[in-house]
């Protein structure tokens, strides 16, 4: 693979001449915004840019990306990204999906892009309904969502995007949500992990769970209810009056309080993005006697899946010609002149 | 041993065809021996045709009926299209096979028997009550029985093998003595085994010793019992270099013909299915060709994956059986509203469901023409042969790439796994059909990606061209710029322009098979029924009946010549594997009367029935012609189960020393 070479572009630069048509106020025009606005930020070649979505309100995105951009069919968007990365492991791919998209139709293609490890970036929109088919509950949707096709209230157990993600073995979380100012700093980490990056962005959907996320995402009281997440940075909340410690008897995660800044005393614990147990009780923690984790909760790159099969043919091939004729000629052959055959 | 007065081609001179079925126990190595056995046959210059048939279960109970495997070999001193219809020799390695194969044999035909398996046990597994050795039941039959067994374990004595490892030279000695018998060199052989166990020396002596002393007993034995030494002489054929080559084998290479011809990497989606995994497991051991193969983690993803592949400028491809054809549908259709290039191999087995996974059957016709929601026109091809499947992978290619299309290219499970002689082509005898994408804009300024060219395909551009930014997608989309548009009129049009560039694709003219192009009957057909229909034709044209063979290898478009063609004769007989799927594309597109010869059985038609069927044309006995034909008992095996998605453990791979069979149960019975 060629070193990208870095382009000067705006964010004018990477929209496109159509009509954006998501609801007014839908989530998904900031995280459109926070994109475009995060690509120049990253030197990125608009040519050799790929945004592939599945169906739903998120996968529209790349029509409103001027790059490169295919809108596949609902789930599918892992597997053909999968096709394209190997045929051309030099494009730079987004994907876009959703959490009917990715973790129900789609969640099989999924999993199995991360476990692979194929590089590129994944968003998630999570809005916990499905909204282009008008307001189904969906596998993240909480218990008890009523919605038209659970009228009384659902009682499936939600999914939750960012452990299947850990668990399907990606080796970078991110987490971030659709009008967060701190979305664009996720999503260019993601774009520096070589390898399939996963990011949970909760979007409000405005027509079908309005304010769903509001507990931890509304401006008010953020501070006490979102962890940020820096690598080396203690994990500080609530202005630096609360922390998160690890409860050494359960092997769980804690709130501790911090006297006068000291979080050492408190015993807060450092977020080293490289450890995959911490990850994965932070994805866990649950909402409400804890914050909400956000940012990038593990980074750990290993070999890509594109990387492995460029190299198994390259090795296959060594010493070896593509010469078509000695191989249609190939095994036990006979020759014929006249009517008698002899082995050769 | 009663010898009736019967028409086996043991009994003559010098016959020129002979049809030899080795059955036994699937660990007996029954596979092996017959691809083996077929090499031989293939350098002594006969024309042959070969059928194996083996059970879905990977590792059967050992002596049952439904663990029997069978490899069916046709092979003459004239062209053979066929495995044959009832074998004049039946190697049957316990009774098991006996029982299962016997309905088959031509009646005075030969029977090989091991009688070392006849034990009680034995017996009782393979439900007979008395041993049919011995009680006298096949007394309309030649029987030669003597315990293979024994004389394997004596020849192998030498070379200190425990009995249990001795016998799995069984299959070894069994195929020494058909090489004594058909008078075939066993110096290949030798040299096989010598290279398949190098670094095991002592295992290929002693499975060369069980064949040399397999083909010894052969020139005793002569002396005393109905065994004797056939010769069939070599076929005619035109000069130049030959192998055998597998239904599969042709397709794989094919494709990487195809890819070159188009000057374009190839990417091969796929997922285990039986019976097209073979092409998956051929086509990964070729990336010095540009091939890139990719296990997907279903169907889905296999077909998406090789879009993703083709939109990325590489060609896609993806293999299949019915199945997981349906699940691929949807994304097929991603193919065709995005138009991309997409070859998709159906490699068709019995259906619906799950149904037979191992038997071969026709019966995706319907899905492979119309089986997509929307109006979603797609070629189709299908092949006739092992070796047609090399041309029509390439054909397809070719429509694929110039058209800016999904092809679907059909084989199946006997076309797949059947081995036939073929006169390797030379690649450059084709024509080059070089890609060439779109590096500039198409329109002044402008970039239209949906601009057709005089074909009507529209450009391919790769992502990371610069200044030719554009999304494409399944919606429907503006008939020039490819943005969404949902308008009434764009999408009318653009259903007719998807349709007018299918029905537009340049289709060779339809020829005649065999026979006039005009007369009395037409036997029409597609796809692996062209040996039987073939040989049919033949017989009834010898017999002075005005009949006709006429074979069609592009199912979607047809040939613009096969309406006239057709309504040239008085009577259509269209003879399928199915309930008659192409008879209704035919009636459809044509209004021809096309009468259906229907069969179902997960079995080959056979010539005779074929024949028969044409008789009744020339009868006069009204309402007599075409109709379904029962499962005949003439049969080659078929499994008592097939419960799930079996498999061919022990498909054989002619030609690619790597991929020799042994891996699979059937091949554990080379000793190793």
């Amino acid at each position: 693979m060629n070193a990208p070479v870095k382009i000067e572009t705006t964010l004018k630069d990477w929209e496109t001449d159509q009509e954006v048509r998501w609801c007014p106020g839908c989530g998904d025009y900031a995280i459109l915004k926070a994109v475009q606005r995060t690509l120049p930020q990253l030197g990125a070649d608009p040519a050799n840019t790929v945004f592939i979505s599945g169906i739903g309100c998120s996968s529209r995105f790349p029509y409103y990306m001027e790059s490169y951009g295919f809108h596949t069919i609902h789930g599918r968007a892992p597997a053909v990204a999968t096709g394209v990365k190997l045929a051309n492991p030099d494009l730079d791919i987004w994907l876009v999906t959703g959490d009917g998209d990715g973790l129900s139709i789609g969640g099989n293609h999924l999993m199995h892009v991360l476990r692979r490890n194929v590089n590129m970036q994944i968003m998630l929109f999570n809005n916990e309904i499905y909204g282009l088919t008008k307001g189904q509950y969906s596998p993240t949707s909480r218990e008890g969502t009523k919605s038209p096709s659970t009228p009384l209230g659902s009682y499936d157990h939600p999914a939750r995007p960012a452990a299947f993600a850990l668990g399907s073995g990606a080796r970078f979380v991110g987490r971030g949500f659709d009008v967060s100012k701190n979305l664009p700093d996720v999503l260019k980490a993601a774009h520096a992990h070589q390898g399939a990056a996963f990011i949970e962005i909760f979007q409000n959907c405005i027509v079908y769970n309005k304010d769903v996320f509001n507990d931890f995402a509304a401006p008010k009281g953020a501070e006490d209810r979102q962890l940020w997440l820096e690598n080396g940075e203690p994990m500080l909340f609530a202005g630096g009056a609360r922390g998160i410690a690890l409860d050494r008897d359960r092997l769980e995660l804690k709130v501790v309080d911090v006297v006068d800044g000291d979080w050492q005393a408190a015993e807060v614990l450092v977020h080293d993005v490289t450890n995959r147990s911490i990850a994965h009780m932070l994805i866990e923690m649950p909402f409400g006697p804890f914050p909400m984790a956000l940012g990038v909760l593990y980074d750990d790159p290993r070999p890509t899946f594109e990387t492995a099969v460029i190299e198994e043919r390259a090795k296959a091939s060594e010493g070896k010609t593509a010469d078509l004729a000695k191989l249609l000629g190939k095994g036990q052959t006979w020759t014929v002149s006249g009517t008698a055959a002899d082995p050769v | 041993m009663a010898t009736q007065a019967a028409d086996t081609p043991l009994e003559a001179e010098n016959p020129d065809a002979v049809v030899v079925r080795f059955a036994g126990d699937s660990g007996d190595g029954m596979q092996l021996t017959g691809g083996q056995f077929t090499l031989s046959t293939a350098l002594a210059g006969n024309d042959l045709a070969t059928f194996p048939d083996f059970p879905a279960e990977i590792r059967a109970p050992q002596g049952t009926l439904f663990g029997v495997s069978a490899f069916q070999i046709n092979f003459g001193s004239r062209q053979i299209n066929t495995a044959g219809d009832a074998p004049d020799v039946l190697v049957a390695m316990n009774p098991a096979a006996l029982k299962v194969n016997l309905a088959a044999l031509k009646p005075g035909g030969l029977i090989i028997a091991d009688t070392g398996e006849f034990t009680k046990r034995n017996l009782d597994k393979a439900k007979y009550e008395s041993n049919p050795l011995e009680d006298g039941s096949l007394a309309k039959y030649d029987v030669l029985a003597f315990d293979i067994s024994a004389l394997t374990i004596e020849a192998v004595k030498p070379f200190g093998l425990g009995n249990k490892d001795a016998l799995r030279s069984k299959n070894m000695w069994t195929l020494g003595l058909a090489l004594w018998m058909f008078d075939r060199p066993r110096e290949p052989l030798h040299e096989w085994l010598r290279a398949k166990f190098k670094t095991k020396p002592d295992i290929a002596n002693a499975n060369i010793a069980a064949l040399d002393a397999g083909h010894a007993y052969g020139e005793t034995a002569e002396l005393s019992g109905p065994l004797k030494q056939v010769h069939v002489a070599p076929v005619a054929s035109a000069p130049g270099l030959y192998r055998t080559i597998t239904g599969a084998e042709a397709v794989s290479l094919g494709l990487v013909a195809g890819a070159q011809l188009a000057e374009l990497p190839m990417f091969f989606g796929g997922y285990p299915i039986t019976p097209a995994s073979a092409i998956l497991h051929h086509l990964t051991r070729l990336k010095e060709f540009g091939v890139t193969t990719f296990q997907a983690e279903d169907e889905i993803a296999a077909v998406c994956a090789a879009i993703g592949a083709s939109y990325a400028g590489q060609l896609g491809v993806t293999s299949s059986s019915g199945p997981g054809i349906a699940l691929k549908t949807e994304a097929i259709g991603l193919g065709i509203m995005t138009e991309l290039p997409l070859v998709i191999v159906n490699s068709q087995r019995g259906g619906p469901s799950t149904g037979l996974p191992t038997k071969t059957e026709q019966s995706d016709l319907y899905q492979a023409v119309y089986g997509r929601n929307g109006d979603a026109p797609m070629p189709v091809i299908a092949a006739r042969s092992p070796s047609d499947a090399f041309d029509c992978a390439i054909e397809a290619c070719r429509i694929a790439v110039q058209y800016m299309t999904p092809v679907m290219l059909l084989t199946d499970g006997y076309i797949a796994n059947a081995a036939e002689p073929w006169k390797v082509p030379d690649p450059a005898s084709y024509e080059k059909f070089p890609v060439e994408f779109l590096t500039e804009r198409n329109d002044g300024d402008r970039l239209l990606p949906y601009k057709r060219d005089v074909k009507g395909a529209r450009p391919w551009i790769k992502p990371g061209t610069p200044g030719l930014l554009h999304r494409i997608g399944g919606i429907e989309k503006h008939e020039l710029t490819g943005n969404i548009d949902y308008s009434p009129d764009n999408h009318q049009r653009m259903t007719d322009a998807r349709k007018a560039k299918v029905e537009g694709i340049a289709v060779p003219d339809q020829d005649v098979a065999l026979g006039e192009s005009t007369g009395k009957l037409a036997v029409v057909g597609w796809g692996s029924t062209y040996g039987p229909i073939h040989q049919a034709v033949g017989r009834a044209r010898r017999k002075g009946l005005d009949v006709s063979h006429i074979h069609v290898r592009h199912i979607w478009p047809l040939p613009a010549n096969l309406g006239a063609l057709l309504k040239g004769f008085d009577k259509i007989l269209l003879p399928e594997m199915n309930t008659g799927q192409f008879k209704t594309v035919l009636r459809d597109q044509f209004l021809v009367d096309a009468e259906p010869l229907t069969k179902t059985s997960g079995q080959p038609f056979q010539i005779a029935e074929l024949e028969e069927a044409i008789d009744k044309y020339f009868d006069d006995i009204p309402g007599n012609e075409g109709g379904e034909v029962p499962a005949n008992e003439q049969q080659l095996p078929v499994s008592e189960s097939g419960h799930d998605d079996g498999s061919y453990p022990d498909a054989p791979f002619h030609g690619d020393d790597a991929a020799l069979p042994g891996e699979g149960s059937d091949t554990g019975a080379v000793n190793q």
